[in-house]
């Protein structure tokens, strides 16, 4: 009979940040428990004490530099609050949408193209050498040069708006800093009608993919859940910018509808478990135990009860029927859905290119100021929460962060736990393919594990087991 | 000629590849461009593949001295990771997509505070940055006065 052992996955590859799974395996070889570890920064939250509101847009950037665009509109949507302003300018409010949804669109392209890409094409078991981009663009060079185009268009939006790619200054409290002039209107209108048939194609090769692996789909780290985000306040739509919350039961039924997110603490209470320094949010009407949900695109397009973009609505649809219009619970139908707001997002800023509002130049607005702010978006992730709290000097004195990767916590450890026992229990080798499957079950959530330090030679990949006495019997390590 | 500084500014000395681009660009130099990111991205193959000579600029551990430089060539790493992608992957992907290999090179500068929520760089890395500095312009003029008797 083998000893118990305990298979460590660290950090995770190609997922944002650093993450380490821990597998304990039984004497036996059956999974015992299989648990995700996110080395979070929570340090940020006292960092950020002491600063002035009108810094906090750009200071929060620097929280994380995947998705430092979301952070900077969480951050203004809660300054806006304390500065009274409850309503932005036209101008204002577009130029942020177009911010949001250029850093929506370029970060899910790398997403589906850069990471998830090697393990759909050539399956989750194939050689370590084998999944990465250089293959995928081996099989397929224009795929390969499509997806960076459509992320230098994101990116270039995201500086037109933002004035640079690194901690940009747009979004201030009560509005936006600058319009859009009309050469860099002309500039993206040229190239927009491309990007939305290159996006419909990945909508196709995403849809294609989870139609033709429907069985694989349907089982790999699957499981039912409550879904939450915010949907339009009027009637339900999409809405990735802003909006009330919803929360949706695995089988569709409504737990809270329309609620105003400055009420999130209401709704939601943050569970800390003994051996995870990220903490486990639960819907506060059903428990820990029931209350636990997910967010992000799989679950946007199951609370969405529509969009209000036609090609995106339209596939939305296709996806919908997949489960005769109830909640998706396949974790990898998130990359289907990940591709349905990428077209979403490319026919928004179509749109809103096309609106002369755009080039307005009433920025600002102002209001009676507040002691609080709460500011919710949806991030590519998921839903992303900043929650303030300035003195009379304009000073925070309280900062409340939960990102989606944090809100995502408990189904991405149900997601491990699933995927190690029906892949790793029983196996008398743990194959390097095998642990591919756990990680691929966390990649589809694209957690983004807020470290973007990076320097030279720093992101070891280790892979230790040990045995029951705690001794390493087996290591690797190499640079990635 | 392209200069690419990344890094994240708010995780103390991991802000020097940015503090030295922004530095170079603040000079206008002509017939140099550049460019500042947090990380290396894909789509940094198609900015290098328009240009003859490349300089990344990043944060170095364990450096002997205050910087080092090197040139470097195309290589994929056995395994790739967005959160990983090294100069030498860039050009890899550049080489790959666009047909085109830019001499290239890496300007590292010795850091010693990483990972804390910290703006600004330690003592000893502003130390470093600015022999960096000095060290790259220098280059720059060598490398223009070089390329002057060649064209002559």
């Amino acid at each position: 009979m083998a000893e118990p052992r305990l298979i460590e996955i660290s950090p995770v590859t190609r997922v944002e940040g650093h993450g380490k799974v821990t597998i304990h395996l039984n004497a036996d070889n059956e999974v015992d428990e299989a648990r995700l570890h996110i080395v979070e920064f929570r340090g940020f939250e006292r960092f950020i004490r002491g600063r002035l509101m009108w810094e906090v847009p750009v200071i929060v950037q620097r929280l994380c530099g995947i998705c430092p665009v979301s952070h900077h509109l969480a951050a203004a949507k809660a300054m806006d609050m304390i500065a009274g302003v409850d309503q932005l300018t036209p101008t204002a409010e577009k130029m942020r949408r177009l911010m949001h949804y250029g850093q929506v669109m370029q970060s899910h392209v790398l997403h589906f193209f850069h990471l998830a890409a090697p393990d759909l094409l050539f399956g989750f078991g194939a050689p370590a050498e084998k999944r990465n981009i250089f293959e995928v663009i081996k099989e397929n060079p224009e795929l390969g040069k499509r997806a960076i185009l459509m992320r230098k268009y994101g990116q270039e939006i995201i500086e037109a708006t933002a004035g640079k790619k690194v901690h940009g200054t747009g979004a201030i409290p009560g509005g936006i800093n600058r319009n859009l002039p009309i050469e860099r209107r002309d500039h993206f209108l040229a190239t927009v009608d491309q990007m939305i048939e290159w996006s419909l194609d990945a909508v196709k090769l995403a849809q294609d993919y989870t139609l033709e692996h429907e069985d694989l789909v349907a089982e790999f780290g699957s499981f039912p859940s409550n879904y939450m985000s915010l949907v339009r306040e009027s009637d339900g739509a999409l809405d990735l910018y802003h909006g009330n919350l919803r929360a949706l039961s695995s089988t569709g039924d409504m737990i809270f509808d329309q609620v105003p997110y400055t009420k999130y603490h209401e709704l939601i209470v943050e569970d800390v478990r003994s051996w995870s320094y990220m903490k486990f949010p639960f819907i506060k009407s059903l428990g820990p135990d029931a209350g636990w949900y997910r967010v992000g695109p799989l679950a946007r397009m199951n609370t969405a009860s529509f969009i209000d973009t036609p090609l995106a609505n339209a596939a939305l649809k296709d996806l919908k029927a997949v489960t005769s219009g109830t909640p998706n619970n396949s974790t990898l139908a998130n990359h289907w859905a990940r591709m349905i707001e990428v077209l979403h997002c490319v026919e928004k800023i179509r749109e809103l290119l096309n609106d002369p509002d755009l080039q307005g130049t009433d920025l600002i607005a102002k209001g009676d100021r507040r002691e609080e702010g709460i500011g919710v978006i949806e991030a590519p992730r998921g839903n992303l929460i900043h929650h303030y709290k300035v003195d009379e000097h304009d000073q925070v004195t309280y900062c409340n962060l939960i990102v989606s990767t944090t809100h995502n916590n408990e189904g991405m450890n149900r997601a491990v736990k699933d995927v190690a026992i029906k892949h790793l229990s029983g196996k008398e080798q743990i194959t390097e393919g095998m642990l591919n499957h756990v990680e691929v079950a966390i990649r589809a959530y694209d957690p983004c594990l807020s470290c973007a330090t990076h320097a030279l030679g720093q992101m070891p990949l280790q892979v230790e087991l040990f045995n029951a006495d705690g001794a390493l019997v087996d290591s690797q390590t190499q640079c990635v | 000629m392209l200069l690419i500084g990344y890094g994240n500014p708010g995780r103390g000395d991991d802000g020097l590849g940015p503090a030295l681009s922004e530095a170079v660009a603040a000079r206008a130099l002509p017939g140099l461009e550049v460019d500042t990111d947090y990380q290396l991205v894909a789509e940094h193959a198609l900015a290098v593949s328009s240009h003859d000579v490349v300089i990344f600029a990043d944060a170095e551990i364990g450096a002997e001295g205050a910087y080092s430089f090197r040139e470097i060539a195309p290589g994929a790493p056995e395994v790739l990771g967005s959160h990983s992608l090294v100069p030498e992957t860039v050009l890899a992907l550049c080489e790959t997509l666009y047909g085109a290999t830019p001499k290239a090179f890496v300007l590292g500068i010795s850091g010693y505070e990483f990972g804390e929520v910290k703006e600004g760089l330690s003592a000893r890395a502003a130390a470093n940055l600015a022999e960096a500095e000095a060290f790259f312009l220098d280059w720059l003029q060598t490398a223009a006065h070089q390329r002057e008797a060649a064209d002559a």
